[in-house]
């Protein structure tokens, strides 16, 4: 019962913000709306029993990715005439897409429904989700065993890509002076200062 | 709680839902109230550090000042500003103060006195507090204001880089006490050290990465030194600058109930948590909660104190502090905790 009413919140609330990403006319609004979209798919994977799945969802997509977004977006400064110019131009082009997208789901549904497709299931190669295992322990168990060069090699294009960004981006400057932290921290008072016994009437000598 | 709500004759349904209801309740008042209270004690012990009296004219000793803000505050006009959006500018406030309440959920009070025990406790409080950025954001753009811009601005970047070696920090603890449930981590502390300290911070590997874990988040939740967001000498009040009245008292709200929230985190992951600070029985007749309020006031007094003695850091070395000093360092300690725990075979 609660989880049939919080199913039914969750989704029509996914897929109301999902409209909204399309129809707000600021582009900081759609950006937000894409934030509520994911944190309410990130309740769905909560209602089938992917807490983890639902957990990574929430930190890496609206935690740092929207961040990105909202940056970017909130950088920029829109024309919005000219963003709404290019509509009847780019009609065809969109159409095209929204066909494509539609034609994948229905025969990708239909698939599944023929029982062409099997999800989930033990011979497919995918774990069966558990009451008394924790989803961490039966991730971490199939991704550092079975699909352990799959994941280092994940990790290795990461890597590159991370290399790769910070090689295009990095620019080595001339001329200015850094900070060098741990020879301030050793200055020592006696290296900056001198006591002075200084007579009256005499200017002191620098 | 579910099953005393069922004892008075309602279906499970009915009970589970009026039983949560009544958790985040009992939760929620007594946060505020203690928010209120410890903006008063932050306030004396300010005025303390700085040979002043402090709050003490509303109430016995100025207990009441924080109650008398808040009225005043009430009272005031909520001015929003023409050029504002106005929509996300009355957002913003409501954004920061439902997320600082919203984590308080798996954390545990006492020995199974928790709102949600859930298996990924932990990842829950990082991927709340990885929310918490985006209350200080939209108020920056919606001000439609230089300043507020600037510190919304320095509030992402300055979130998300401490975020990184918090999450390292926290993968160390976890793989430590071997779950990311909360009230797991605590139950792992017992009898850490010798079967009679309860603390992972005595464990000579991990008590770098409590003090780190300490900094980092008063980096989280921009308080001095790291108060770059509101830093009055450049950004007036940074994104507050043109919130009033309950708005502003949202912030205020939400901002203090994240501090409590960063003091009850180190206490649970370093120091016991519920637990008593050594393992003897007669200790253990008070209750978890009295300890664990108790170890979080001793926590919220040492932000207090850097707050009252530390100057403020200048932007770059607070960007060069966390991904240059802390990301290396964490990186390194997962290796190194990891690299023990296989080595003495702590899971076998």
């Amino acid at each position: 019962m609660i989880q049939l009413v919080s199913f039914y919140i969750f989704a029509s609330i996914v897929i109301a913000s999902a409209a909204m990403v399309i129809f707000a006319r600021n582009p900081v609004h759609s950006v937000l709306w894409l934030i509520v979209a994911f944190f309410n798919a990130a309740g769905l994977m909560v209602l089938i029993g992917a807490e983890f799945i639902a957990m990574l969802l929430v930190i890496v997509y609206v935690g740092a990715v929207a961040v990105l977004f909202l940056f970017v977006v909130m950088m920029l400064d829109i024309d919005f005439a000219e963003l709404r110019a290019g509509f009847i131009k780019n009609v065809p082009l969109g159409l095209l897409l929204a066909i494509v997208l539609v034609a994948e789901l229905v025969l990708g549904i239909g698939a599944y429904q023929a029982g062409a497709v099997k999800l989930g299931t033990p011979e497919a190669g995918a774990a069966s989700v558990s009451a008394t295992v924790p989803n961490i322990e039966a991730i971490g168990a199939l991704l550092y065993s079975k699909y352990v060069f799959l994941f280092e090699t994940a990790g290795l294009i990461l890597l590159v890509a991370m290399v790769g960004a910070i090689v295009l981006t990095h620019r080595r400057s001339h001329g200015t002076r850094g900070q060098n932290i741990s020879s301030q921290v050793q200055r020592r008072p006696e290296d900056a200062t001198r006591n002075v016994n200084q007579p009256s009437g005499q200017g002191i000598e620098l | 709680m579910t099953s005393f709500f069922q004892n008075l004759g309602m279906s499970y349904e009915a009970a589970w839902f009026t039983a949560t209801i009544a958790g985040i309740l009992l939760i929620a008042l007594p946060l505020m109230l203690a928010v209120a209270l410890i903006i008063y004690a932050e306030r004396k012990l300010w005025a303390a550090f700085a040979l002043r009296r402090g709050p003490n004219v509303v109430g016995p000793f100025g207990i009441l000042q924080s109650f008398a803000d808040g009225l005043k505050v009430f009272l005031q006009e909520t001015i929003i500003p023409s050029a504002s959006n106005r929509g996300l500018f009355l957002i913003a406030p409501i954004i920061t103060f439902t997320v600082a309440l919203m984590a308080w959920a798996v954390i545990p009070f006492a020995d199974g006195v928790v709102l949600s025990n859930i298996n990924v406790g932990l990842l829950y409080i990082l991927a709340i507090s990885s929310l918490g950025v985006y209350g200080v954001v939209i108020a920056g753009w919606a001000s439609n204001s230089k300043y507020p811009f600037y510190s919304a601005m320095r509030a992402a970047a300055q979130m998300i880089s401490y975020e990184v070696s918090i999450g390292f920090i926290l993968i160390c603890v976890v793989l430590w006490a071997g779950t990311f449930n909360v009230g797991g981590i605590v139950e792992g502390q017992r009898g850490h050290i010798f079967d009679f300290i309860n603390a992972y911070a005595f464990n000579p590997l991990l008590f770098p990465i409590a003090v780190m874990f300490l900094i980092s988040s008063m980096a989280e939740t921009a308080r001095a030194p790291f108060d770059l967001t509101e830093a009055e000498s450049e950004l007036v009040a940074g994104y507050q600058t043109e919130y009033s009245s309950m708005a502003f008292a949202l912030f205020w709200l939400g901002e203090y109930a994240n501090v409590l929230l960063m003091c009850a985190l180190n206490v649970i992951l370093f120091w016991g948590g519920y637990l008593p600070p050594v393992d003897w029985a007669p200790l253990y007749a008070v209750p978890g909660i009295i300890w664990f309020f108790a170890k979080i006031l001793l926590m919220f007094f040492i932000f207090a104190w850097v707050k009252a003695t530390v100057p403020r850091y200048r932007y770059d070395q607070l960007m060069r502090l966390g991904w240059k000093v802390f990301l290396p360092i964490s990186l390194f300690w997962v290796f190194l905790v990891s690299g023990y725990l296989m080595f003495t075979g702590h899971f076998a």
